[in-house]
């Protein structure tokens, strides 16, 4: 397809029937497919207990209430940042991973890979394998085509259905919802997003398969920047299997052309073909020419993990540089190094981060304002932040150079009571009598301290005061 | 005109148009484009039917799903006044000095009362209640008429020297130009300097203690700590409404300035005059 020299823009869906294949890569993405569902599926259950007033879910994202909670983590808005942290570490990660095994993600662990595999799981138990298949596809519609459609399809739709009904289990308390879906009593927006889901799930993994990489996913058409001659990626030792035939001579390559490795490729693609846009790498042709390879009993890797830049070497008869010099060179090191700065920047960020917190916003409508006795007062408005389950007694107080007195609106204390998991805005007076510096100085920095009562935990801002203009 | 042939290059047909040797090829549309474009064309007409679509005169077509966006607003409208009706009803009958002990209640009026001033008070008051000349700041701890969320609720609903409102409160300060004479004016602007605190003419004070206790302590006391029954200024305050010094005291003696409020508890009703007074008293001056 892509050495063809006059290519269209799109070309029509082919239907691709691949084959059974066992060995080193299937086992391996047996295992990877049971890990990622198993997290999917599973992790909206797992509880975590956070006292009576906080959710008791180990993941959840609660957009009604702004918080993301992570196991023991609370993620509140104002430190959005986190998030933007993780994203920006999985873009790196992939970034080094491309660059060191090319489209690894695509090929073992993409949600559309691993559900196409799945679903591909599916047909072939229900249909058989490829020849069965494709015995089924050029039959009548008779009887039994029908029945082993329509069971194909059901059992689609159900995996389609659970694929959709676990994704909303994240924004909600998950037994709760699970028990208000069956009831018909969930909230209109879960049935519709799972109705999406479900329909997308449907499609992408029973029809358009392969179709969602190749003209979708804009991720394929970013990687070919992040690859370079020593990215391993799947690849057809040429020099060694050409000339291929069926029938074995001297002068032949130790390719037979049993197209093992076409048949098996979930993409519809001749790996011998050379790299090309379709491949997402994962490898099953390996398994099914190592399978040929043991059976004619000639040296496994005839397709294998290769290096474009070994290719001369190999042609000259030298065995190829070992895998670690491929994956160590500066590109993926400087890519490990940003991955990790980022890694601990977000650890550190998340260790010294406090359970209180306060913001101060200075009241500029007006500036200051004049008392009778001649004191010179600024208001504050002040937001304290109470991260903990249960509620809080907050000592606000305040520092300066100068003499400063402060008062809070509503009281004749200075300590406030802020709801648990919750914020309070408090209205704050900072008085200077009109003898003090303060009172008659353009500008006085001070710094707001809150403390938690209970167990002396203190939070500052700092801010500055209006003296009178002159 | 119209022979078409075959493209060499591309194998398609051509349209048989030509201009200048240049031929059109004959590729149409794609079906699917074609189709939506179709439906788009039939939603189109669907919607200018059910929806109010062609502008006549002096209005629209109504459309006969009876549509409205003003309509939408006011049912909007409509639904929170309906889910703020029992606290409105509850403020409206609560005793403000009793607010503090429902906080509930009492931040539904602060926040209902902010908007109140925004949309109502802000144009004389000032968007952040500090006033300006001739108009009081209503942060400050210096009240003309009293501070208490009461005196400030009864403020809000009679105004001030209005004809409106036969409660609205009233007094007036003459223009003394026309009764002392201008050497007195002089004097009793320094005594009221010295009131204040600030720099003065000892000499002219002094004459003018007798002036201030013959022409202005009925009303500004004889100390000049003011009367809040007759909302006369306290003159021995950092606070002025028209200026503290000699000049802007000349002119206010000379020729009386006073400020006048409309009475609001008509146009507001109850809950919102409960709701504004109580956002007035937390804006830091309250008593």
């Amino acid at each position: 397809m892509s050495n063809s020299e006059n290519q269209p823009l799109y070309a029509p869906q082919e239907p691709i029937f691949p084959r059974r294949v066992s060995g080193f890569f299937r086992t391996f993405k047996w295992w990877i497919m049971a890990v990622t569902l198993g997290i999917y599926y599973l992790t909206p259950w797992f509880r975590w207990d956070r006292g009576p007033s906080l959710p008791d879910q180990a993941v959840l994202v609660d957009l009604a209430g702004r918080r993301f909670y992570f196991l023991w983590i609370e993620i509140w808005p104002h430190e959005f940042y986190f998030v933007a942290g993780l994203l920006i570490m999985a873009g790196l990660g992939l970034f080094l991973f491309t660059s060191a095994l090319g489209r690894v993600w695509c090929g073992y662990t993409c949600p559309q890979t691993v559900w196409t595999d799945l679903f591909i799981l599916v047909e072939r138990w229900i249909e058989g394998d490829r020849n069965a298949r494709v015995r089924l596809w050029n039959a009548k519609w008779d009887l039994r085509k029908w029945r082993m459609r329509i069971t194909k399809w059901i059992v689609w739709l159900l995996i389609a259905v659970a694929t959709g009904g676990a994704w909303v289990f994240y924004f909600t308390d998950a037994p709760q919802l699970a028990r208000d879906l069956l009831n018909f009593e969930a909230h209109p927006i879960a049935y519709f997003t799972i109705a999406i889901l479900t329909a997308t799930t449907f499609i992408f993994g029973g029809f358009m398969r392969e179709q969602v990489c190749i003209y979708m996913c804009p991720w394929p058409r970013i990687q070919g920047a992040m690859m370079d001659d020593e990215t391993l990626t799947v690849g057809y030792r040429e020099w060694r299997g050409e000339p291929r035939a069926k029938k074995r001579l001297e002068s032949t390559g130790d390719c037979i052309d049993c197209m093992a490795c076409v048949n098996v490729c979930p993409m519809g693609i001749d790996i011998r073909d050379g790299q090309q846009m379709e491949c997402i790498t994962c490898a099953l042709c390996i398994d099914a020419c190592d399978d040929v390879m043991d059976k004619i009993g000639k040296p496994r890797g005839l397709i294998d993990y290769l290096a474009l830049a070994d290719e001369p070497r190999e042609r000259a008869g030298n065995p190829p540089r070992p895998i670690w010099q491929h994956i160590l060179r500066p590109r993926t090191i400087l890519y490990t190094i940003l991955w990790s700065m980022i890694g601990f920047g977000l650890v550190f960020a998340l260790f010294i981060r406090a359970d209180i917190d306060l913001t101060v916003d200075p009241v500029r409508n007006p500036t200051f304002i004049t008392l009778s006795d001649g004191s010179v007062r600024n208001t504050y408005t002040v937001r304290l932040r109470n991260k903990h389950g249960e509620a809080r007694d907050f000592r606000l107080s305040l520092s300066s150079d100068e003499i400063l007195r402060i008062d809070l609106e509503g009281t004749a204390r200075n300590i406030i009571t802020v709801a648990p998991d919750s914020t309070t805005l408090q209205r704050v007076y900072v008085t200077a009598r009109p003898q003090d510096p303060a009172a008659s100085q353009d500008r006085t920095d001070l710094r707001f301290w809150v403390e938690d009562v209970q167990n002396g935990e203190r939070a500052h801002r700092d801010t500055t005061f209006n003296g009178k203009e002159n | 005109m119209s022979k078409t042939e075959t493209d060499e290059a591309t194998g398609v047909d051509t349209t048989g148009h030509e201009w200048d040797g240049i031929k059109e090829l004959n590729n149409p549309l794609p079906r699917w484009w074609l189709w939506c474009f179709y439906l788009t064309i039939i939603w189109g007409i669907g919607y200018t039917i059910a929806f109010p679509a062609w502008p006549m005169l002096s209005s629209a077509t109504q459309g006969v799903l009876g549509y409205s966006t003003r309509a939408e607003v006011a049912a909007e409208i409509d639904r929170f006044e309906q889910q703020n009706a029992s606290l409105k009803s509850a403020l409206a009958q609560s005793d403000l000095t009793q607010l503090a002990a429902n906080p509930d209640l009492q931040r539904f009026a602060v926040a209902n009362g902010a908007a109140v001033f925004r949309t109502n008070c802000s144009q004389c008051h000032g968007s952040g209640a500090a006033g300006a000349k001739g108009y009081p700041n209503l942060l400050d701890d210096d009240w003309l008429w009293g501070g208490s969320i009461d005196e400030i609720a009864y403020t809000v609903t009679h105004g001030i020297r209005n004809d409106v409102d036969s409660d609205a409160h009233w007094s007036q300060m003459p223009a003394f130009g026309d009764i002392l004479e201008e050497g007195q004016i002089g004097e009793v602007v320094h005594h009221v300097l010295a009131l204040s605190g600030q720099e003065h003419d000892s000499g002219l004070a002094e004459a003018g203690a007798v002036v201030f206790e013959e022409n202005c302590a009925s009303c500004h006391g004889e100390a000049g700590l003011g009367d809040r029954e007759q909302g006369a200024p306290n003159l021995t305050d950092a606070i002025w409404l028209y200026g503290g010094d000699a000049q802007a005291l000349t002119d206010t003696v000379t020729y009386s300035r006073f400020g006048v409020m409309p009475p609001w508890g008509g146009r507001l009703g109850k809950a919102d005059v409960n709701a504004v007074s109580a956002y007035v008293h937390g804006l830091g001056g309250g008593e």
